[in-house]
């Protein structure tokens, strides 16, 4: 095939995902498209998100039309230069229509997955790509590693990037001891250790944006830079009606209006991530792991973590994205780090803004990372 | 971390978990190990569907083979629960219960009752229902009714790997009597399980399929066939909202009457037969409690009123299939696709 023809495939938007559907082509054949452009909607068993571009070019030919379920790196689309011949670019697509069509599609290698010991515990995670630099994502209160599915996927064209479980969550010990963020950002450093990072970015949603705050205060060498999503330990308000909703709730139905509180837009919250939570909740040890983080997290109903001294001390450069509809920690916390950074604030997003707008983390990161040559 | 492994491994697993946990959870039935009194091999069966094998040597002491008498060793398990252990009896087929009713009936349901809730027994009796593998009339029925008429008892139906796991580390730690029913045509079938313990709460239905046209119960084995109906129904274009029990002693009334009052429209799926079974029960709920939420008269599909045949042309007739189950959302629909 003609190098100067680029194709489009189905990403693996996380370590279960298997294929794809198009729910609809947000770019139509002969569009002028650049990098991170966004080319189509797609569906997965567990969220909806978008696909970008990650080429300029022209859209020349659309493989997989919408509504078609394809697997994980088949070719969908692709994108070429004017100047490379309609031929050729017909040529191409049959091929790639034969293979979706002939199950002949070659298997995308998702994350790989692996666990160390920290301090006792067993720490689970994730990593796709091969890059030098690494890039460090931790999650949330409830969330785990499979969180950062949009985001782990484009920024590891470039980088080696861990998505790891906090303590007690995903596939880490159910287990966080006193509950402490000291205790948790101990847990990172540890990982760190463990893995031998001597220097990473680091990247922390909510709970885990506090997190990753007192690691870079603590280890300003090691820190290339934060990018904070949504941040605990932040300003004054807090929803805790929904954190001990979330603690609380011990069936799906109970789960599922908390779990609503998370996205600007409810739909977003599936049967499935509803039933991966119901899942998580009932293993051993989770409940008491969530009601100890909750007594980390709140001070009555006020913000129980000020990371704001920790901040202090932070010498990396430092991004900041919010969710303009953010019901669990509001924008308005952002103030205190505008006086540090310009602080990104993204629409259509909630808390959950790197699931809801990935690709404004994802710029969020480059920012402050830069992007090496891949 | 969650693999894919077999009703049967999962069972097995809670198992092993909650005796590692727990000491005075044991393990009794008819050859659980195989082997005693023999020359042979120690654990050569592991019950007679080899759920129970591996254990015996993995806790010494703690897996008894017990002779046939069913009378006497659901006995046992019911006094010794009194007593502070926690058995888990394996009693082969549910059509052999008949033989230890008042063990059950009126000793173990009767306990937490009349001695003024002093008296628990955390006694799990599991056992193997079903039609389907050509056992005949004696070995292949569903008699979960009976029990769940029982007040005292909690009676359980997991209908896939991820269920029975978190439903059997429930019924262990539970101390109520628990009557587990394993559907015998599902322990080969797999499900993504944690390897971590968990537990799912009785009494909680589990929306399997989200729709908004018809409310599709069932139970057991039976769920998997409403899926397979709902799957084939969409593409007529009706969407049914499936529901698991799981448990039908407790019953959770509250996600049966919410899913009728969206959808109008109820079908029950239930393999035992159609008198006083759980069809009846839910449709007299439903029929009590949202006579006006519904827009067509319930249908109930389930084994008819005969001993389960041991031909094999009749068999499949006697048993709720998809087929059935569409014919019967489409009398709901009236004809109509929404």
């Amino acid at each position: 095939m003609n190098e100067a023809i680029k194709t489009v495939v189905m990403p693996k938007w996380g370590l279960s995902m298997s294929s794809g559907k198009i729910t609809d082509w947000l770019a139509g054949v002969g569009d002028e498209v650049a990098d991170g452009d966004e080319l189509a909607d797609i569906d997965t068993d567990k969220i909806a998100g978008t696909l970008e571009s990650a080429d300029a070019g022209i859209l020349r030919a659309i493989v997989a039309k919408a509504g078609e379920d394809v697997p994980v790196g088949a070719t969908i689309a692709l994108i070429a230069p004017a100047e490379v011949a309609e031929d050729e670019i017909e040529q191409a697509a049959e091929q790639a229509r034969e293979e979706i069509e002939s199950g002949a599609v070659e298997e995308v290698t998702g994350p790989m997955t692996g666990a160390v010991e920290v301090g006792g515990r067993t720490i689970s995670y994730a990593t796709l790509g091969t890059g030098e630099e690494t890039v460090v994502l931790v999650h949330g209160y409830g969330g785990d590693k499979n969180s950062w599915l949009f985001v782990q996927e484009p920024l590891s064209a470039t980088r080696t990037v861990h998505a790891l479980d906090l303590p007690g969550h995903g596939e880490s010990t159910k287990d966080v001891g006193d509950g402490s963020l000291e205790t948790l950002a101990t847990t990172v450093r540890g990982f760190l250790d463990a893995l031998g990072i001597e220097r990473a970015h680091l990247v922390g949603h909510s709970l885990g944006g506090a997190v990753v705050t007192a690691v870079a205060a603590t280890e300003p060498a090691r820190v290339a830079s934060l990018t904070l999503v949504a941040p605990a330990g932040f300003g004054e308000q807090v929803n805790a009606e929904y954190l001990r909703g979330f603690a609380a709730a011990t069936s799906r139905r109970e789960l599922k209006p908390h779990l609503t509180q998370l996205f600007a837009d409810p739909q977003q919250v599936t049967r499935q991530l509803a039933d991966d939570l119901m899942k998580f909740k009932r293993l051993d040890g989770v409940d008491q792991v969530l009601n100890t983080l909750l007594g980390t997290l709140l001070d009555g109903d006020r913000p129980g973590i000020d990371a704001v001294p920790e901040l202090t001390r932070v010498r990396a450069p430092l991004a900041v994205v919010w969710g303009r509809a953010d019901r669990v920690l509001p924008p308005d916390n952002a103030e205190q780090l505008a006086a540090r950074t310009a602080v990104s604030y993204i629409d259509g997003a909630g808390h959950m803004v790197h699931m809801e707008q990935p690709n404004a983390v994802v710029r969020a990161v480059e920012s402050v990372a830069g992007t090496p040559e891949g | 971390m969650a693999r894919t492994i077999s009703y049967r491994e999962a069972i097995n697993e809670a198992l092993t978990q909650e005796m590692e946990r727990d000491s005075s959870v044991i393990v009794m039935g008819e050859d659980n190990a195989g082997g005693a009194g023999g020359s042979g091999e120690q654990d050569a069966w592991g019950g007679v569907l080899g759920v129970t094998k591996g254990l015996y040597h993995k806790f010494p002491g703690r897996v008894l083979d017990t002779p046939i008498s069913e009378s006497a060793f659901i006995g046992a398990a019911i006094g010794a629960a009194t007593r502070g252990q926690r058995p888990v009896a394996e009693l082969m087929f549910i059509d052999f219960m008949g033989v230890c009713f008042d063990q059950i009936f009126n000793q173990a349901a009767k306990f937490r009752y009349m001695f003024g809730g002093k008296a628990v027994t955390p006694v799990v009796i599991r056992t193997m229902y079903g039609a389907g593998l050509n056992a005949a009339a004696q070995h292949s029925q569903s008699l979960y009714p009976l029990f769940t008429h029982i007040p005292g008892l909690k009676v359980v139906l997991p209908s896939n790997a991820y269920e029975a796991k978190g439903l059997m580390t429930q019924a262990v730690r539970d101390d109520d009597p628990v009557i587990f029913c394993e559907h015998k045509a599902l322990y080969d079938t797999t499900a993504d399980v944690p390897e971590d313990s968990y537990t799912i709460p009785f009494g909680e239905a589990n929306v399997v399929r989200d729709g908004e046209d018809v409310t599709i119960v069932a139970l057991g084995r039976m769920v998997h066939v409403a899926e397979e109906a709902a799957g084939e129904l969409a593409t007529s274009g009706i969407s049914a909202d499936v529901l698991d029990l799981r448990t039908t002693s407790p019953l959770d009334d509250e996600t049966i009457l919410e899913s009728v009052a969206s959808t109008g429209r109820l079908v029950v799926v239930d393999e035992s037969n159609p008198r006083c079974n759980v069809a009846t029960d839910v449709s007299a709920l439903v029929a009590r409690e949202a006579f006006s939420s519904l827009r067509a008269p319930i249908e109930m599909v389930t084994a008819p009123h005969t001993p389960v045949p041991f031909s094999d042309a009749l068999e499949p007739l006697y048993i709720p299939d998809a087929q059935r189950v569409v014919n019967a959302v489409k009398t709901v629909m009236g004809g109509q696709n929404a």
